[in-house]
């Protein structure tokens, strides 16, 4: 059999299946920049200006561009752009932002492609931790970086941003997550202080529900948050552990130098249940307990608002979260006290933070990462910031830039010689148990009302 | 050559820019069959090269390609660089997390498409010659034209929970109604096993309507004659559906219930947006996503692709020889 088509119609199967190859070929080509975009706000750091010294020794860098890529976005993208104004004013480096939510998939895909950008903001220790063990991509960090932490950062902070010894990654903002908000407003009516410590905590805590005659449950929680659904109940239980257990005991804890189901960790996760697994004490305004597992943690505070609920324990990140309108102050709708430890004289704190790996050693990024590790940055930020939400444990951060009186408050949580920092340990320990099992144990831990040892121990038994 | 490698945001740069991809590949592939068909008396092969050539290399780039990479993969640890066996298959076979997985996708491939193809079915006889026949089937449709994942968002505010506590006001429309009738609102997408088939809901919402079309338009073709012949014959209403409507349109059935498995099994997007897998809903679709991209074990990831592909392949061969039988009949 022979193909006989008339030309007319050859033509057209000709021109036809190029055009097919066509699409499918520029269906998979890259269109850029994701959900960056050049947001409004922040100008206020146009007219920040630092000293271009120090990136003089990079060369001569105008024309050039160095990409970025993150998790930040909008409208908290807008503040960390305009943050670089004041590089790219002096250096004529064209910074290219992109931000994603799926950033933290995305970002070993590119590894492994080898497409990847020159700079990665890492929302966790963990990631760099992954791409440098698994992937060995992220390159150490050049002089100027480590200079500008050894004088900004204290030497933890450093720490988290090693991998077997090598300084790989700068540490960018701070947040400080050991904050219980409340509604100082609902507190004046009902009369009841800030608590000092635990016992307080827990004193106040059967007041309330006394006072209402158990009509409202005095704690908000929530830990849905999509595919991470469980993170803020890790929160929960590493603060509870660095209160009964210790800060020792939670080094030893996270490096797994003792087992996860270690008898005072299990403890604390007990400590922890007398308040979130106590069916008098949550779900205030959201149901019973095992609504903590499936309210989003974006909302979980809300009730405070409406007055269903009167304590909710969240990160000073969670100041960005409260809904349009809300004042955030002592006086005001809404505020936030430091978790109280067992006693007055310690404070341990639950930290984390976002850390820069560089994927590429040109000039400008250097020059770039240098920026971003020195206190001219968090400075720069802070002015970026108008309406806040932002701190950052670098000592030249100069407290009077801070937007709100609560961001305030937490870089002086930051710089009290008391504060006993700790990173955020489920960033910390591998991610098959500080992503995964972790966070499916706690959120089973409420939804099937699984017992402490159990959720301790099927933990225990996925570390790698 | 910048000019044809970033288009940064300028959207009419990128339009031309595509218009120019298409240009070329027009003219790439006019070219190779131009050629091709150039020569008086070409042989064979090499008109067929030119023409299957270009989707064949494509193919094998595409397809063929990453397929065997992630059937390697799958028998290597977490980042690909010591070989171990079969131990990724043996920790999907033996951990009761995984276990979990894999029932829950014989649940989803059992339950599912019988069920939408069943209604489909139903509908398709109920509303057949009826007055609001292109309504009723305009109803049923519709949901094929929502994305899987904006349906999920639907259904999950459908099931959405709030307490009965204080002032606080139900948000879902299920409990609402639980409301109403003087009940206590349900976690519904904690109550296990039952979230299982409260996501299957959003699939079967989904493809009732495909299933209705396709099979509204077999039973359309099912020649006179014989309904004719068989109303003679003393048949109606059920024993006529059972015994002529059913054998007569049974290849477009199993292309239907074949076609909603597959997608069934991919359902990815549905576990995903819902649940995230969590409270014992995770189906492979789902749980090979998490161990390659939220947990970084590539292996593991693999090996559960893998055996997705292998839960597949004998669906696709049945519902192939199906639409061949349905061919060879017509």
């Amino acid at each position: 059999m022979t193909i006989r088509i008339s030309a007319r119609r050859r033509t057209l199967a000709v021109a036809a299946s190029g055009a097919a190859l066509a699409l499918s070929l520029t269906a998979c080509a890259d269109t850029g920049d994701g959900d960056g975009g050049t947001g409004d706000g922040g100008d206020d750091a146009a007219g920040f200006e630092i000293d271009c010294a120090p990136y003089e020794e990079f060369g001569d860098l105008d024309g050039t561009t160095v990409t970025v890529y993150t998790t930040i976005v909008d409208p908290e993208g807008a503040t960390q752009q305009a943050s670089y104004d004041p590089f790219e004013a002096c250096t004529g480096v064209t910074i290219e932002y992109e931000a994603s939510r799926e950033m933290e998939a995305q970002l070993p895909v590119r590894v492994q492609a080898g497409n990847p950008p020159d700079i990665a903001i890492l929302p966790q220790p963990g990631l760099l931790n992954t791409l440098v063990t698994q992937y060995d991509a992220v390159l150490p960090a050049p002089p100027q970086v480590e200079a500008n932490v050894d004088e900004g950062w204290h030497e933890s902070w450093k720490g988290y941003g090693t991998v077997d010894g090598t300084f790989y990654a700068a540490p960018l903002g701070s947040n400080v997550k050991s904050f219980v908000w409340y509604s100082p407003a609902a507190f004046e009516e009902g009369g009841y202080e800030v608590p000092e410590t635990w016992d307080d905590l827990l004193a106040l805590t059967q007041q309330i529900v006394d006072d209402t005659g158990g009509e409202i449950k005095p704690w908000c929680a929530g830990v849905e948050s999509g595919d991470a659904t469980g993170w803020p109940a890790t929160d929960w239980i590493e603060d509870v552990v660095l209160r009964t257990a210790g800060v020792d005991v939670y080094d030893q804890w996270y490096k797994h130098e003792i087992p996860f189901n270690d008898p005072q960790i299990v403890e604390a996760f007990d400590a922890a249940g007398e308040i979130l697994k106590n069916p008098d004490y949550v779900n205030g305004g959201l149901g019973g307990v095992d609504s903590i597992a499936t309210t989003p943690w974006t909302d979980a505070g809300y009730p405070i608002l409406d007055g269903n609920c009167y304590l909710h324990r969240a990160a000073n990140f969670y100041q960005t979260q409260w809904p349009e309108g809300t004042t955030v102050a002592e006086d005001g709708d809404v505020f936030a006290f430091y978790l109280p430890a067992e006693t007055t004289d310690e404070k341990p704190t639950l930290v984390a933070g976002e850390f820069i790996g560089a994927f590429n050693d040109r000039p400008e990024v250097q020059a770039f990462q240098t920026y971003l590790s020195s206190a001219d940055w968090a400075n720069a930020k802070a002015a970026a910031t108008p309406n806040g939400g932002w701190v950052s444990a670098n000592y030249g951060l100069d407290p009077e830039l801070l937007a709100t009186d609560f961001d305030k408050a937490s870089a002086a949580v930051l710089a009290d010689p008391a504060t006993v920092a700790r990173f955020d340990g489920s960033d910390l320990m591998p991610s098959e148990v500080g992503a995964g099992t972790f966070w499916a144990g706690m959120t089973e831990w409420f939804a099937r009302d699984l017992s402490s040892q159990e959720v301790a121990d099927q933990i225990e038994n996925s570390w790698p | 050559m910048d000019w044809f490698i970033d288009a940064g945001d300028d959207p009419a740069h990128k339009f031309l820019l595509m218009l120019v991809a298409i240009a070329l590949f027009v003219v790439v592939m006019g070219l190779i069959l131009f050629l091709v068909d150039r020569p008086r008396n070409a042989p064979r092969w090499l008109v067929s090269l030119g023409f299957v050539g270009p989707a064949l290399a494509m193919l094998a780039f595409g397809l063929l390609y990453p397929g065997l990479d992630t059937i390697k993969n799958s028998f290597y640890n977490r980042n690909g660089s010591e070989f171990i066996g079969l131990d990724n298959y043996a920790t999907a076979f033996t951990e009761s997390q995984f276990l979990i997985v894999l029932g829950n996708t014989a649940l989803w491939v059992l339950v599912a498409p019988i069920t939408a193809t069943f209604l489909g079915l139903v509908y398709a006889v109920v509303v057949d010659k009826s007055r609001f026949e292109k309504f009723a089937k305009a109803l049923v449709f519709l949901p094929m034209a929502i994305s899987m994942v904006g349906a999920s968002i639907i259904w999950k505010f459908v099931y959405e929970f709030k307490p009965a506590q204080g002032t606080v006001q139900q948000t879902g429309l299920l409990n609402q109604v639980i409301v109403w009738f003087g009940g206590e609102p349900i976690q519904f997408l904690l109550q296990r096993p039952l979230n299982n088939f409260l996501l299957m809901v959003v699939l079967i919402w989904i493809q009732t309507g495909f299933a209705m079309t396709l099979l509204s338009a077999s039973i359309r073709a099912i020649p006179d004659d014989i309904v004719e012949a068989a109303r003679l014959d003393g048949l109606s209403g059920f024993g006529m559906f059972w015994r002529i409507t059913i054998p007569s349109i049974r290849p477009a059935l199993v292309v239907v219930l074949t076609t909603i498995a597959m997608t069934t099994l991919k359902s990815f997007d549905i576990v995903r947006t819902m649940t995230a897998g969590r409270f014992n809903t995770s189906i492979v679709a789902n749980e090979f996503y998490e161990q390659s991209f939220r947990q970084n074990n590539t292996g593991l990831g693999a090996a559960l692709a893998v055996l997705l592909f292998v839960i597949v392949i004998p669906v696709i061969v049945y519902n192939v020889r199906q639409m061949r039988l349905a061919e060879e009949v017509r």
